[in-house]
């Protein structure tokens, strides 16, 4: 994976709130093109470090970079705008709104007509709108949610909830794409679907970083794996090293496993 | 069959004038349809971005004043020997100014207190709102303060070929207002429709969700209150072309408070329900009046306003057309109808 160009560069970033380190002495690297997992227990610091990537927080030391632009200081619209896009782990759509409707608040960036074209209708904006409407429907079919578009997407259930969020973000047209946690609450066959899915972007050339507690889906899926623990990195390497790190199985499984 | 509804509706209100010759009674429509245009106003903010202006009258009250002003002219002296002097204009020219001046305060007040939102933004709006009605009252060079601004012009439309045509008629006074009306909710039902409307909704509904697929939340929020303000401006300027004196009291929490009450008994996010609520309450007095002494009517107010949403939560429309699409089935149902309009409109 070395000769792959570096897309997303984290270097020696740290995180504190007050006394409590989240985060420390983080460095590593997401290829371009790259399913990059981050993995840990509870508490390891794996969402911190996802907001500091995208902006929600900002770290107390160290930097962030992306395809060689440093988004220390950037806000989150502003990081958007580079390509780098997430989903949540939680709150993936619009509960009150269609799928489709969610869809076309997702490609809100893509619809950028005057305030007076789209007001007073104007051939631009309604052609604006068409052009909207369908990349909304490419987008849930990309996804795989057809049959539920015009549902509103909080009667989905969880796993479809997922796809929206995923479809959402794919709205923005990212370069890369931040999953926190998207395969759990989803049963096996979602999951599989899912990671059908994960490797269909990645194919049109989306680099991928994955935060997830799915052990089974993260081996895989990922090209590489960056384990971290009580806010440090323990491990990285690809799946088969990882699962034979007995650092990682440690801080699985506690220190006895590894004697055992 | 929406815009079959709309312009339905439309038809039965420009037809009122023909059948009801009650001076009173067209009193009491123009009033209430000019505090239905500031509610529509209200319901862009409240029912599109979720945030509640508790202060909304002063987009009001400025559009009154600076309309009035405008059209009556003024001679103010400035701190430093500064004097101010502005010659009548026509009263067309202050509406307009008045949505310019409301919009631009709406513009400040969003800027100031959309960084922290909620709670926050309602004391900014109330405490905006308070501040105007001081100005208000204690400018009295500009403002004549408790003596008011009498013999405010009629509204006039110059019109190419009939020249100046002033509105002193309740007749013309209801048609203007009708046409102010239909306008304000074409223009609030375009925004909310386009994907400036979208943005809204979506930070209304998951503001964390909306910024990371790019929404600019104080971007999007400020417009919906210019907007918003703009059009209360403009309805404060019927107002005072139309009753011809203001006074400060014009910035009265209670008018505020009128306004909430008729965009929430009709629906929050919906204008028909604004107008819907708006008309219930703007006319009550009318019924109320010849049976109840004033201080009764406001206890019946109460008791209507608690009734309305015992019945229907959601206010009058959107309950309402939940009741009415519920018994076609569950949410799937919905949504296949739904296609099946959808692909219906891609063909036509």
């Amino acid at each position: 994976m070395g000769s792959l160009a570096t897309a997303l560069k984290v270097e020696q970033v740290a995180v504190r709130f007050g006394g409590l380190v989240a985060l420390s002495d983080l460095n590593f690297s997401v290829g371009e093109g790259e399913i990059v997992s981050l993995i840990g227990p509870n508490g390891a610091g794996k969402t911190t470090a996802f907001n500091i990537m995208t902006g929600f927080l900002q770290p107390t030391h160290g930097t962030v970079s992306y395809r060689g632009i440093t988004l220390n200081g950037l806000k989150p619209p502003e990081i958007a705008d580079l390509g780098l896009i997430r989903t949540f782990q939680r709150t993936s759509v619009f509960p009150n709104d269609t799928v489709f409707d969610n869809l076309l608040i997702g490609l809100h960036r893509q619809g950028r007509t005057g305030l007076l074209e789209a007001i007073l209708g104007l051939p631009r904006a309604r052609q604006s709108d068409r052009r909207l409407r369908q990349r909304a429907g490419e987008l849930i079919e990309w996804v795989g949610l057809q049959r539920r578009a015009y549902d509103p997407a909080g009667s989905l259930s969880y796993g479809e909830q997922r796809l929206v969020g995923v479809a959402l973000a794919l709205a923005a047209e990212p370069s890369m794409l931040l999953l926190d946690e998207p395969v759990s609450g989803m049963n096996a066959s979602e999951t599989f679907t899912f990671v059908q899915l994960i490797r269909n972007i990645r194919d049109r050339g989306v680099s991928i970083l994955l935060v997830e507690h799915d052990m089974p889906m993260v081996m895989s899926v990922s090209d590489r794996i960056v384990v971290l623990n009580y806010g440090r990195i323990i491990a990285e390497g690809t799946p088969d090293v990882i699962r034979n790190d007995p650092a990682v199985i440690e801080a699985y499984l506690g220190q006895g496993a590894v004697h055992a | 069959m929406r815009s079959v509804v709309t312009i339905l509706t439309i038809a039965a209100f420009a037809s009122v004038p023909l059948w009801l010759r009650d001076p009173y009674l067209m009193n009491a429509l123009i009033t209430t349809g000019i505090f239905i245009i500031a509610a529509m106003s209200l319901n862009l903010l409240l029912g599109f971005t979720g945030q509640l202006s508790l202060g909304h009258v002063a987009f009001f009250g400025i559009g009154a004043y600076v309309s009035a002003l405008t059209s009556l002219g003024f001679d103010v002296g400035l701190p430093g020997g500064f004097r101010v002097v502005h010659d009548p204009w026509p009263p067309f020219a202050g509406f307009v100014l008045a949505i310019i001046i409301s919009g631009l305060c709406g513009y400040f007040v969003g800027r100031l207190s959309f960084r922290v939102r909620g709670a926050y933004f309602v004391i900014v709006t109330i405490s905006f709102a308070e501040v105007v009605r001081l100005v208000a009252l204690n400018w009295v060079e500009l403002t004549q303060g408790p003596l008011a601004l009498t013999n405010i012009p009629p509204m006039a439309l110059s019109l190419p070929g009939f020249g100046e045509l002033a509105l002193h008629t309740k007749l013309q006074n209801y048609y203007l207002v009708l046409v102010v009306a239909v306008a304000a909710y074409l223009l609030i039902t375009r925004l909310v429709r386009s994907h400036f409307g979208r943005a809204m909704r979506g930070l209304m509904a998951n503001e964390t969700l909306a910024v990371s697929v790019g929404i600019d939340v104080t971007k999007t929020l400020t417009l919906a209150a210019v907007i918003s303000a703009g059009i209360a401006g403009a309805a404060g300027s019927l107002y005072a072309h139309y009753i011809r004196i203001i006074d400060p009291e014009v910035f009265a929490f209670i008018n505020t408070v009128t306004m909430v009450i008729m965009v929430i008994t009709g629906g929050k996010g919906s204008l028909a329900g604004t107008i819907i609520g708006g008309l219930v309450f703007g006319l009550m007095p009318i019924v109320l009046r010849p049976i109840m002494a004033p201080e009764a009517q406001w206890i019946a107010y109460g008791g209507v306003l608690i009734a309305i949403l015992f019945v229907l939560p959601r206010g009058i429309v959107p309950s309402l057309t939940q009741r009415l699409s519920r018994p076609h089935g569950k949410t799937a149902a919905v949504g296949r109808v739904a296609f099946a309009e959808h692909s219906a409109k891609e063909h036509a």
